[in-house]
């Protein structure tokens, strides 16, 4: 066998993650990180029983304070205030338009940026967004890791406030185990239904305001309150409920390590001038128990109290390394800093530094933080150029565009005269907030007539069309033109639209089809 | 079997199998997933007793509990938008032609559904949108009309249709089979249509045939062949023919002519559709 002999000369996995500054595997224990290697079935597993499914280890993460936690708690906050803010900020686009900043007009076909109103014409300024978005990601993970993961990501955010609820219902970690483990009663009981209803509540109040940003909020909220919204909208936020209900409540850490493409490409993202969250194993190991005062003299500084993996929100233990599940949240920084703090050791045996920084003070050698990197100006080209674009053709757009579609069944009609017609139908989009008459005529068939259904009964050479305020006009032009002046089968000619107010002129090139004799 | 093997790099154990070097490692699925894919599984199940789902050997299939059909749900569909639709179509009904052509929105409800009942009634012999066929269905869309163009012209021609034994109403006018009913010699036919190309002017004037003409033709098509909608006798000096414009073309139609019928369609269409289809046509580009 092949492989057998071949995995006889690579060192085992104990000399790989001794070589690699981890302790060697213990015995499968009680305690250990929900999402570590043990409880992987990795290390510890009996020959038979690899596992093809695994059980999820409940998370109980322990209360934490320190810096990184202010931290968290304030971008918390701030997104939060955003998002639930974010639909009851007015914006006053004069009569007979919605006042809302932000608004997403599905019905209506139009979305709404304060003073930017997309027609659906431009989504393409979406997939300028996305750029930035995806560029700007790999910017900040270049520079702090999983900065987005660990701190702006809804699914973290949400996460926390839901674990925030439950600290506050069921207690900290140790009480909570316990509780899981105690006999139903009816404190128990009381318990539970008090956290699932709490959940419930702000995924209503999350559900609730998802909506608002599709609708006018004042105006949902009253129908809301009087069960007049339609059973469209009840179902969207019963949807948008039940999903942050479990994805917050339930889910949790499984959407990161299960669910989410992200953490499993962002890997390409790094370098060693990264900061991220990391153990710096030459100083921690060899761990061990230590009691207060004693000497740490040959010994390494992790006294293996377990801090680092109780506090984790996705149950890693940061000790065995940079992992898949580890979404750079810092906690497990406070959490050891607030235990050397307690023995009189150093802080940041675990830090949010660099790898290079980590073996740079390995050797005793200066550390650098270093933003400029060729990667990172690299990203912040592409973000400028991008952003650039997004601007110049945002405020150089016009608010004035036609599109026009000829018939096709039949391409030409032969009149009476001998002279022919075609027919188009003309759509003026008026994307100005004031009501508009536009002038059409043609270029390029000399003696061509217009006539347009409903507007212009007798021929003429150029006629004038009415389009209301934020409107497609849409005209079924016809164009009649005398056949000596058709050459071929196709002749080229230009539509041109002026609006009689600006004088602003736009020309769209059409196709005159003939018999071609 | 030996104790799994474990990748270096990862610190996951394989599954043993290796291509080319490359060898799978075994990350264990979460039971929660697995459940989920048990959970499709149920639900098929379950939906297999509330929708039509299989095939019976001795026919038919199962209908599953309140037989619900899709041919039902959208007879159901179809029938609660007649009713969305009963509003227009009352408003149809009660306002003349010249006045809805004045009113946009139900302008364009009725011309939306006259173009569906076109299509469906009207298509096979004009053509998808009023293109007309070679050998007598006439081009809706020019502005040349045998019965006339307006809209009660139109609605007239569409009510009671063309040459047609059904209705009483119908449209009739009958021109004579000069040359097979032996009204005029070949000669006589030949001079007269010289007498048209002479109106048309693309010929010299022939003066026995403009005597024939008068004598002929000119009490439906008129003394200078510009025809009368009223008789159905088409205008012979413009540029669109029926039934072809080359003096050979023009000669066996004298001798011989050919008639274009046309079905009544009341009764076959309610009032309110064929309102709708005569605004159709109507606003097709030769409306008068």
């Amino acid at each position: 066998m092949d492989t057998i002999e071949s995995a006889a000369v690579e060192p085992t996995a104990s000399d790989t993650n001794a070589a690699a500054g981890t302790p060697p595997p213990r015995r499968r224990r009680a305690s250990a990180a929900p999402f570590s290697l043990q409880q992987k079935g990795v290390i510890g597993a009996d020959a038979d029983s690899q596992p093809l499914y695994i059980d999820r280890v409940k998370v109980q993460a322990r209360a934490v304070s320190g810096n990184w936690r202010t931290i968290k708690w304030w971008v918390l906050g701030v997104l939060l205030t955003l998002y639930y803010i974010g639909p009851w900020l007015r914006w006053d686009r004069g009569p007979g338009a919605p006042d809302q900043a932000l608004l997403i007009d599905m019905p209506g076909r139009r979305a709404y940026f304060f003073w930017v109103e997309i027609w659906p014409q431009e989504v393409y300024y979406l997939t300028g967004l996305l750029i930035l978005g995806a560029v700007g990601l790999f910017l900040v993970t270049a520079w702090f890791g999983r900065v987005w993961c660990g701190f702006t990501c809804p699914q973290t955010v949400w996460t926390d406030l839901f674990m925030w609820v439950e600290r506050k219902i069921e207690g900290d970690r140790n009480a909570r185990i316990r509780l899981d483990a105690a006999p139903w009663t009816w404190n128990k009981a009381g318990k539970k239904i008090a956290k699932h209803g709490a959940w419930l509540l702000i995924a209503l109040a999350t559900g609730g305001a998802w909506i608002m940003y599709f609708n006018d909020a004042p105006t949902l909220v009253g129908q809301l309150v009087t069960f007049e919204a339609s059973p469209t909208i009840y179902g969207f936020i019963a949807l948008f409920t039940l999903t942050t209900y479990l994805l917050a409540g339930w889910a949790r850490e499984q959407v990161c390590i299960y669910m989410c493409p992200w953490p499993r490409f962002q890997g390409a993202m790094f370098d060693e001038d990264s900061l991220i969250v990391t153990y710096e194993g030459w100083r921690g190991e060899p761990r061990g128990p230590a009691r207060k005062g004693q000497s740490f003299e040959g010994r390494g500084d992790c006294v293996d109290c377990g801090m680092c993996w109780q506090v984790c929100p996705t149950g890693v233990d940061i000790r065995e390394g940079q992992q898949m599940a580890c979404i750079g949240c810092a906690l497990c920084v406070d959490a050891c800093n607030s235990i050397m703090d307690r023995f009189g050791r150093p802080r940041e045996l675990i830090t949010y530094d660099s790898i290079r920084n980590q073996v740079a003070r390995e050797h005793r050698q200066p550390t650098a933080i270093k933003l400029i990197r060729p990667r990172a100006i690299a990203y912040i080209v592409v973000m400028l150029i991008v952003a650039a674009v997004m601007t110049w053709s945002l405020s150089t757009r016009s608010r004035l565009d036609v599109s026009v579609l000829p018939d096709r069944q039949p391409l030409f009609v032969k009149l009476s005269d001998g002279s022919y017609r075609n027919g188009f139908t003309f759509k003026i989009l008026n994307m100005k907030r004031e009501p508009k008459t536009y002038q059409l005529a043609t270029d390029g068939l000399t003696g061509a007539e217009i006539t347009v259904g409903g507007y212009q009964a007798t021929p003429a050479p150029y006629v004038e069309l009415p389009v209301g305020p934020d409107q497609i006009g849409t005209f079924r032009v016809f164009v009649r033109a005398p056949s000596e002046v058709l050459t071929g089968k196709a002749t080229d000619f230009k539509f041109f639209l002026i609006d009689m107010e600006t004088r602003e002129l736009i020309n769209h090139a059409a196709v005159f089809h003939g018999p071609g004799v | 079997m030996a104790g799994p093997e474990v990748d270096r790099l990862t610190g996951t154990a394989t599954t043993g199998h290796e291509w080319d070097g490359i060898r799978e490692l075994n990350t264990p699925l979460p039971k929660w997933w697995l459940y989920v894919f048990y959970a499709t599984i149920l639900f098929s199940v379950v939906y297999c007793f509330f929708r039509p789902a299989w095939p019976l050997p001795w026919g038919g299939y199962t209908t599953g509990f309140g037989s619900w059909s899709s041919r039902a749900d959208l007879n159901e569909r179809m029938a609660a938008l007649e009713q969305e639709r009963a509003v227009w179509m009352d408003q149809i009904r009660d306002t003349p032609l010249d006045q809805i052509v004045n009113n946009p929105d139900l302008l364009t409800v009725a011309t939306v559904g006259g173009r569906a009942i076109f299509g469906d009634n009207c298509a096979p012999c004009h053509g998808t949108g009023g293109v007309g066929r070679p050998g007598g269905f006439p081009v809706l869309l020019d502005d040349d009309w045998i019965w006339g163009g307006t809209l009660g012209d139109i609605h007239t021609t569409v009510t009671h249709g063309i040459r047609n034994a059904a209705d009483p109403d119908a449209r009739l006018s009958q021109m004579p089979a000069y040359g097979a009913d032996g009204i005029l010699t070949r000669e006589q036919i030949a001079a007269v249509t010289d007498h048209l190309f002479a109106l048309r002017g693309a010929g010299p004037e022939n003066p026995a045939g403009k005597e024939i003409w008068a004598e002929n033709c000119a009490a439906c098509h008129g003394d200078l062949g510009h025809g009368n909608p009223e008789l159905g006798a088409p205008n012979l000096v413009d540029q669109i023919w029926l039934y072809g414009g080359s003096r050979a073309e023009i000669m066996a139609q004298i001798t011989k002519p050919r008639h274009g019928v046309m079905p009544p369609w009341a009764g076959r269409l309610t009032d309110e559709q064929i309102k709708q289809v005569t605004l159709y046509v109507h606003q097709l580009g030769g409306g008068q």
